[in-house]
């Protein structure tokens, strides 16, 4: 079957300096199916026009076709329509979120972080912490950068806190956290709960009303989608209730000098011409990824995470950080006192593409008391070859390193 | 090995790994700078890892002395070909050396990613910057 997958992805059957290319970076950016390129190519030959506007038949098309994304979206996601709204990605909804909440924030209420957030969510949070006096708590994580669950249940009940924003699943490291019981621990207090989905999204398909979280964000182009598009879910109270973050036209209702009036959530926080072509883009990655079986996709990518832990161990000086028993299929290592870079750029000349660096992780990277890793990230279009590959380049690169 | 010897050098060698190997030999050769002299002040901004650099004169010939070192073996590589470019130069003249063009000739910048490529042209820059201040 995943041989047959391979080959809906055009970019892993190039040469890259004439070598086979193995990608190991789908955390940062996943490649992409033949059928998301060839809408975004259709949508510009045959179906271009702005939506929401025109009386004409192609922009009621488009529109048609765009709206629709939304409910394929509200479907995956398993929450209504009306709540799911269209970002330019993980980060720009964050930063609504961020603005949006610290109306809510007072001096010293808590904001609940971990250690291992990407700074997409921990900057904006910080900013608003540094508006409104509010203060930051981190949950606490082990030496090797696993979440210690209980003590973060117990930190959740000293601090009460106002607002917990957490990733689903570490960028950096790969775990997955359990963050339906912490969302549970949260409830007594009203705490307002955010989920970084940015890398769960494709992997866990997560079911948000089984979560139970009041926000979701992720990014279109970590699932196989086009890059600059991405959503934000809002339990629709809460959501409605936000502040409008940007403004502009599409997301007024009425404008005069008088005054403005302000549309509903999800429209309130969509100014200006969307997205339109990332989103009929990312339209055609969920057709694609929804018709695959969850479970076996899962399973796969599980069993491929196994075969790279297992080689990777049987390499002496090698240290894999994080959790690896719940992960989404990442490994995070560094190699004796050799530099995550030097290794990067030496895989890089055997064809094999990996993240080197901290991952946009920097407090992470300062509690594991490194300066970064080699990561290796893996989708279900990486197989077994891919990892025989990379196993081979990193054996070679080692005895460069240590000639 | 002056600049032209280690130009012709990775010129001839085949493939990438024999370059890098060449590159971190020529790393390996270079004195690593004592701990002390690894201060912020001397630290090369605009590079991805860590790079050090201190450029003088020598007293009596009142030629370039540059030392410096970095924290990955293929940077520090790439310091003793920019510094071997450098050093022992006139300060007059080094104004008109382009080291970032010779790695663009060798083919070195392709390669690497753009943020080295970005590193390697912020070292030459600092060494045109510290010249022009001891001038
Ligand atoms: C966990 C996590 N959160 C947020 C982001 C930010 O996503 P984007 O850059 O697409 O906005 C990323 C991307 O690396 C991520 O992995």
């Amino acid at each position: 079957m995943i041989e047959q997958l391979r080959k809906d992805f055009p970019l892993l059957q190039n040469l890259v300096d004439e070598q086979p290319l193995c990608y190991f970076d789908s955390a940062a950016t996943t490649q992409k199916p033949q059928v998301v390129i060839d809408a975004v190519n259709q949508f510009y030959h045959q179906e271009n026009a702005n939506v929401h506007r025109g009386a004409h038949t192609l922009s009621a098309q488009a529109t048609t076709k765009y709206e629709a994304v939304r409910d394929k979206l509200a479907k995956y996601l398993n929450v209504q329509r009306n709540e799911v709204v269209w970002t330019k990605g993980a980060t720009d909804s964050l930063n609504l979120l961020a603005y949006g909440l610290t109306n809510i924030l007072g001096q010293d209420d808590v904001i609940v972080l971990s250690p291992l957030e990407h700074h997409a969510n921990i900057v904006p949070w910080q900013q608003a912490a540094e508006k409104t006096g509010a203060k930051i708590a981190l949950l606490p994580i082990s030496k090797e950068g696993v979440l210690d669950q209980s003590a973060a249940i117990e930190l959740i009940r000293d601090t009460k806190p106002k607002i917990i924003s957490l990733c689903h699943a570490s960028n950096a490291l790969g775990n997955i956290h359990d963050v339906k019981q912490l969302i549970e621990a949260s409830k007594p207090y009203g705490t307002i709960t955010v989920v970084d989905g940015a890398q769960s999204f494709m992997h866990l398909r997560p079911d948000l009303k089984a979560l139970d979280c009041d926000f979701f964000v992720f990014s279109a182009h970590k699932a196989l989608g086009p890059t600059g598009v991405g959503g934000l879910y809002g339990r629709y109270d809460l959501l409605n209730n936000l502040p409008v973050y940007q403004t502009g036209g599409e997301m007024i209702d009425t404008v005069s000098f008088a005054g403005t009036t302000f549309r509903n959530a999800p429209e309130k926080f969509e100014p200006g011409t969307p997205n339109i072509c990332g989103v009929i883009g990312f339209g055609a990655a969920l057709d694609y990824l929804t018709s695959l079986n969850k479970n076996e996709l899962l399973a796969y990518e599980q069993s491929l995470h196994q075969y790279l832990l297992t080689r990777l161990r049987q390499i002496d000086g090698i240290k894999i950080w994080g959790d690896n028993k719940n992960n989404i299929g990442v490994v995070s290592f560094t190699y004796k006192n050799e530099h995550h870079f030097d290794i990067a750029t030496l895989l890089n000349s055997y064809g094999i593409a990996v993240r080197s660096g901290h991952h946009c992780t920097q407090p992470l990277m300062a509690h594991l008391n490194i300066t970064g890793t080699v990561r290796v990230s893996l989708a279900f279009y990486n197989n077994q070859q891919d990892i025989d590959s990379f196993i081979a380049a990193l054996m070679e690169t080692i005895e460069m390193l240590e000639e | 090995m002056d600049i032209n010897q280690i130009q012709s050098k990775l010129n001839s060698l085949k493939g990438w790994q024999a370059k890098y190997r060449e590159i971190m030999l020529l790393g390996k050769q270079l004195p690593a700078l004592p701990e002390p002299l690894k201060t912020p002040d001397a630290q090369v901004k605009g590079c991805e890892s860590n790079v050090w650099l201190h450029l003088d004169l020598d007293e009596s010939q009142q030629r370039l002395v540059i030392i410096a070192d970095s924290d990955t073996r293929i940077v520090k590589g790439l310091l003793a070909i920019i510094l071997a470019c450098y050093n022992n130069a006139l300060p007059q003249d080094a104004q008109s050396i382009d080291a970032y063009q010779l790695f663009e000739e060798m083919g070195l910048i392709k390669h690497l990613s753009p943020s080295r490529g970005n590193g390697v042209k912020a070292i030459v820059e600092q060494i045109k910057r510290q010249v022009e201040v001891l001038q």
